[in-house]
């Protein structure tokens, strides 16, 4: 699915269509001519700094934290002295990486295990108490994050995941259940019936037929879940800080918002700016990568609301 | 077997291997019982727990100490933040919702041609959705502080700030919800809009309708599902808007920007520690989530019948 557009007649399109001075441009029309340039110009400056509103500060972030600064490891010349403050912050920016990586790790590896199988049980197979199931699942959208880690920190506790990593990746999946199940279980509704039932027929087991079948049949479907668990996991703020209270074992977003206020009272602001800037590389990189997918995420539940 | 068989055939010899409907019901349930497990063990689980929690003594270190009703309703309520955070969340979430609605409509509607231009303008405005919400909340902490912020002259000169008055915390934070969501609501706005077929548009053209007309007339009634589906995601993010206002304001300046899930997080873990409590007003969170959904809903389908 491309990113969503649409060329046709725009509401009360009296404006001219969109013409374009670069002649590199493949999609050209009759409006290439002076007056049509001059007439789009404003249009083009005007919608290119709302762009720019939206892209600055992100920019900056990244430009600040190699910049000189008073009050920062980074005083005179340009350089990596903030991310060299971060790196050795309590337990090092090498560890937090870790924590972030192992739980969005597992996070990801989990979600797609269950949404894979899953889906493929809600899309496949008729069984007493797969509505329950599946409306039980999608619930949990409807329930605030905070209603459910009061309780989940006291469960965790009692069953010896208090304080872990990978108590918070379970919690992490489970709030990714609504969205990945459903996108599972569209995606495996959208592949025809007819393609397993003949693996079947061949002899396949059900599992062998979804493993060789539908697995590349749904590939894209799991990218997607992937990607936003990914996000997910990251970027996660409120389960590390509510289930670990261990400096060794804070996921790097609790630990780069910790490390605000930790010199004496003074703010070293280079060093979270560093700190912004390693966590939202890999999440920008991604995003231009799979973009197509991640759109497809938004669409798919707006279209099914 | 030939695998390319028509459909029709092949039923048939399935049928004729008829596996026994009980053992397909088996294997579906078989593939469905990971999410089971997380499902009841992640949500059903503590969703019960935080109901009986909500009726118990519950100290954060000590645990259980039996049932006192409904002495945690009763401090919840009486705590000295409620009203104000409540009255807080329900200010916040009006205005990040009215911003955000209209601003992603508004920037649905400027880039939903389909031209190079507009596909570099949609990756703009949705890159920042890719941030995590604490890091966006990080990267606008240094923004707006006066020390390290590229607009401090421009601070000292005007002698504004940022942060510093309960308005002003309020509309700095609103805009930095605004720079993070714009682009994700824009996306399931621009998906609303292509679901309008283009011959209403051509109709309302040949009709001799004003640009302001065809929007008010056609687009706007047009897009009503996704309007419905917009407002009540935003106004429940908003409603149980935490990471912002924990990171970016702290509650403050003087505990005027605490939202109620913050309250939550207040009483439960830090100084309160009353889990108890932190329960009781997490279960009134969540009967007031789902009866402002439901109003919600139930408003948008009587206002098209």
């Amino acid at each position: 699915m491309s990113v969503v557009s649409r060329s046709t007649a725009t509401p009360g399109s009296a404006a001219p269509p969109p013409s374009d001075a670069a002649p590199s441009r493949p999609r050209r029309s009759r409006g290439v001519t002076v007056a049509g340039i001059a007439l789009r110009t404003p249009y083009w400056v005007l919608t290119g700094s709302v762009g720019l509103i939206f892209l600055a500060p992100l920019l900056w972030t990244a430009v600040a934290s190699v910049s000189p600064q008073a009050g920062t490891n980074q005083v005179d010349g340009w350089g990596f002295g903030n991310y060299a403050t971060l790196a050795s912050y309590q337990a090092g920016v090498w560890r937090y990486l870790a924590n972030s990586a192992f739980v969005s790790l597992l996070t990801v590896t989990l979600t797609l295990l269950i949404s894979f199988l899953g889906g493929y049980a809600f899309a496949r197979f008729r069984f007493p108490g797969r509505n329950v199931l599946f409306m039980l699942t999608l619930a949990i959208l409807m329930v605030p994050y905070a209603t459910l880690l009061i309780p989940l920190y006291v469960l965790l506790t009692e069953v010896g995941l208090q304080n872990s990593l990978v108590g918070v990746a379970l919690v992490l999946t489970m709030f990714q259940l609504p969205f990945a199940t459903f996108l599972m279980r569209i995606s495996f509704e959208a592949v025809p019936r007819e393609l397993d039932e003949a693996a079947m027929v061949d002899g396949c087991s059900s599992f062998t037929a979804l493993w060789r079948v539908l697995l590349p049949a749904v590939k894209p479907g799991l990218i997607t879940v992937g990607l936003f668990a990914f996000l997910a996991a990251w970027n996660d703020f409120m389960a590390p800080l509510i289930l670990i209270n261990d400096t060794e074992r804070m996921t790097l977003p609790l630990a780069v918002s910790n490390l605000r206020g930790q010199v004496q009272g003074v703010v070293d602001y280079g060093a979270t700016e560093a700190g912004v800037v390693v966590l939202a590389l890999p999440c920008i990189v991604l995003f231009l990568l799979l973009q197509r997918h991640y759109m497809r995420g938004f669409m798919s539940g707006a279209l099914k609301g | 077997m030939d695998v390319r068989a028509p459909s029709h055939p092949l039923r048939a010899a399935m049928r004729g291997r008829a596996r026994p409907r009980g053992r397909r019901a088996l294997l579906g349930w078989l593939y469905a019982t990971p999410t089971a497990v997380f499902v009841v063990a992640l949500f059903a689980l503590p969703l019960l727990l935080v109901l009986k929690m909500a009726v118990s003594r519950w100290p954060l270190l000590a645990g259980d100490q039996g049932v006192n009703a409904p002495d945690n309703f009763v401090k919840a309520v009486d705590h000295r933040f409620f009203t104000d955070s409540v009255v807080f969340t329900v200010k916040y979430t009006v205005l990040a919702t009215v911003l955000l609605l209209a601003l992603g409509l508004g920037l649905a509607l400027l880039v939903q041609e389909s031209s190079r231009w507009n596909t570099l303008l949609r990756a703009s405005f949705l890159i920042p959705s890719a941030l995590g919400l604490a890091s966006a909340s990080l990267l606008f902490y240094v923004l707006y502080s006066p020390y390290a912020s590229p607009l401090a002259p421009v601070m000292e000169r005007l002698g504004l700030t940022f942060l510093d008055s309960p308005t002003a915390a309020l509309v700095s934070t609103t805009f930095l919800i605004v720079w993070r969501y714009a682009g994700f609501y824009m996306v399931l706005m621009l998906v609303g809009l292509q679901g309008i077929p283009a011959d209403v548009y051509e109709a309302a053209r040949t009709d001799g309708a004003t640009r302001w007309q065809t929007f008010r007339k056609v687009t706007l009634p047009l897009l009503r599902p996704t309007l419905a589906l917009t407002t009540v995601l935003c106004v429940t993010g908003s409603l149980l808007a935490f990471e912002q206002f924990y990171i970016l304001t702290k509650g403050g300046p003087d505990n005027s920007t605490v939202t109620v899930v913050q309250l939550i997080y207040l009483v439960a873990f830090q100084g309160q520690n009353d889990l108890g409590v932190a329960a009781a007003l997490s279960v009134i969170v969540l009967v007031a989530l789902v009866l402002v959904n439901a109003l919600q809903l139930r408003a948008f389908r009587s206002e098209e019948s």
